[in-house]
């Protein structure tokens, strides 16, 4: 019978939450880990039962744990995210120059089509890969050093590399994404990139047209239309269909364009969720109702999903990494909050079941579909 | 032999107790007392000092003797109760929080 297995990252541990595909009744395992910030957790789509997390602490540094049986048990691999070369410098909060220095691993992504092989999106920003299942690490440095680098500016979170999407169809084809720096696209397995940034606007730099500098919050894309990527911007919901070419506006009717989390539906690739924010400023939902908007039409047209979900005094964030969909027949979507809520909706936004109500604050949320 | 307590995180990392005991070749120092522990626990590199520079974390102290030894040059011999055993060499998460 199949079912699915959501990875929880938390401010304080990881946590395992399984069910059939019902997606009714959950069995809750951890905290694994307990005490560490767990950025992210993911799974290999080769080997679902090879998973990676990404252990940080302020004062031990990064861990980086490997599962091979699902999550039962973890060994340590390799934690040395060393740059290539001469570090060089990035800009500063403040304008000045400011060197690379390595924090933490925001996002782990395995490869679609090798079990040994996943990449690491860190902090400063760059993008790391190991081809040896997380024992060593290795940067690609061309995305650093493709011209640009030194005028990234963090974002209020960090200089993180937190999106990166490897297209099914064309593994060579990788796009990432950076805060505070934008979106970037391989076609060449990660030695040479390309800004991919046209058509956003940010008026909060000095250029709103800027090749670089725009915060982009996430990326997704549905594999079965790699060309066509969704994307939240620190405010506005864009849309490319050019492969990340250009890209304009869908916001639509959404009460806030800002937020952190966008996904695609698993059979309807126009089918997008979003959570909006109400503003920079106040990172919490619109009027403390906890809404998940759906647009149908690819954008644009957006309606609130509320079934299940608080419609007062909800004051939570959604984190950029905290969203993710099911491929089950009936697309199930999940999503986690800092208030250290799990929901899930097991028909495609229609009606939502709280998984976990009381966990650590959410980082974040992905989802493997078992067999 | 030299005894090294390490704090309730990396305890757990490493898999041993509050205290580890461990064989370090002479002179005695911080550096010399963190190299053979990374050796006997190699999940413990990168934890307590930078892969790269061999740099002290910012939020870990060192406490030798009832002294803060953090800021001691890394290859200065450790007073000779941490040199015999007699005392342990002390690695401390800085307290934060709130």
């Amino acid at each position: 019978m199949s079912g699915v297995r959501v990875l929880v990252g938390t401010r304080k541990g990881a946590f395992i939450l399984t069910s059939d595909e019902k997606r009714e009744q959950w069995d809750v395992t951890g905290p694994h880990f307990g005490g560490w910030e767990i950025y992210h957790l993911k799974g290999s789509p080769v080997n679902p039962n090879r998973l990676y997390a990404s252990q940080s602490s302020g004062w031990f540094g990064q861990i980086v744990h490997r599962s091979d049986d699902g999550g039962v048990t973890w060994e340590t691999v390799g934690n040395e995210f060393v740059y290539d070369g001469v570090a060089g410098t990035h800009q500063w909060y403040d304008g000045t120059e400011h060197p690379w220095e390595f924090n933490r691993v925001w996002h782990f992504e395995p490869s679609p089509v090798d079990a040994d092989t996943v990449y690491a999106g860190v902090e400063d920003a760059a993008l790391f890969r190991s081809t040896d299942a997380g024992q060593t690490w290795h940067e690609l440095s061309g995305l650093r050093g493709h011209g640009t680098g030194p005028s990234w500016q963090p974002g209020a979170g960090g200089m993180c590399l937190h999106t990166i999407i490897v297209d099914p169809t064309n593994p060579e084809r990788i796009y990432i994404a950076i805060s505070a720096a934008g979106a970037f696209r391989t076609d060449d397995g990660g030695k040479t990139w390309l800004p991919i940034n046209k058509g956003l606007q940010s008026e909060y730099i000095p250029d709103p047209d800027a090749e670089v500098g725009h915060c982009v919050h996430r990326i997704a894309m549905n594999p079965a239309r790699p060309n066509v990527l969704f994307m939240q911007k620190h405010w506005d919901v864009m849309r490319s269909d050019d492969a990340g070419e250009s890209w304009y506006e869908v916001s639509g009717n959404l009460p806030s364009d800002f937020g952190f989390v966008v996904d695609v539906h698993a059979h309807e690739p126009d089918t997008v969720y979003v959570v909006p924010i109400k503003s920079d400023s106040e990172h919490y939902p619109p009027e403390g109702k906890l809404r998940v908007y759906r647009s149908r039409t690819g954008g644009n047209e957006w309606e609130a999903l509320t079934k299940g979900l608080p419609q007062e005094d909800c004051y939570v964030n959604v984190l950029r990494d905290a969203m993710a969909v099911d491929s089950l027949p009936s697309c199930g979507v999940y999503f986690g909050t800092t208030g250290g809520q799990v929901y899930v909706s097991p028909d495609s936004g229609d009606n939502w079941l709280t998984i976990v109500r009381d966990l650590p604050a959410v980082l974040s949320v992905e989802v493997q579909t078992l067999p | 032999m030299i005894r090294v307590t390490i704090p309730h995180h990396l305890r757990t990392l490493a898999g041993t107790g509050a205290e580890v005991v461990l064989d370090v070749t002479e002179p005695v120092t911080s550096s010399s007392v963190l190299d053979a522990l990374e050796v006997t626990y190699p999940v413990l590199r990168g934890t307590i000092r930078d892969h790269v520079t061999l740099e002290k974390r910012p939020f870990l102290r060192f406490f030798v003797c009832m002294e803060d030894w953090s800021h001691e040059p890394p290859d200065k011999p450790l007073p000779e109760a941490v040199a015999t055993g007699a005392d342990p060499f002390m690695i401390i998460g800085a307290i934060a929080g709130g």
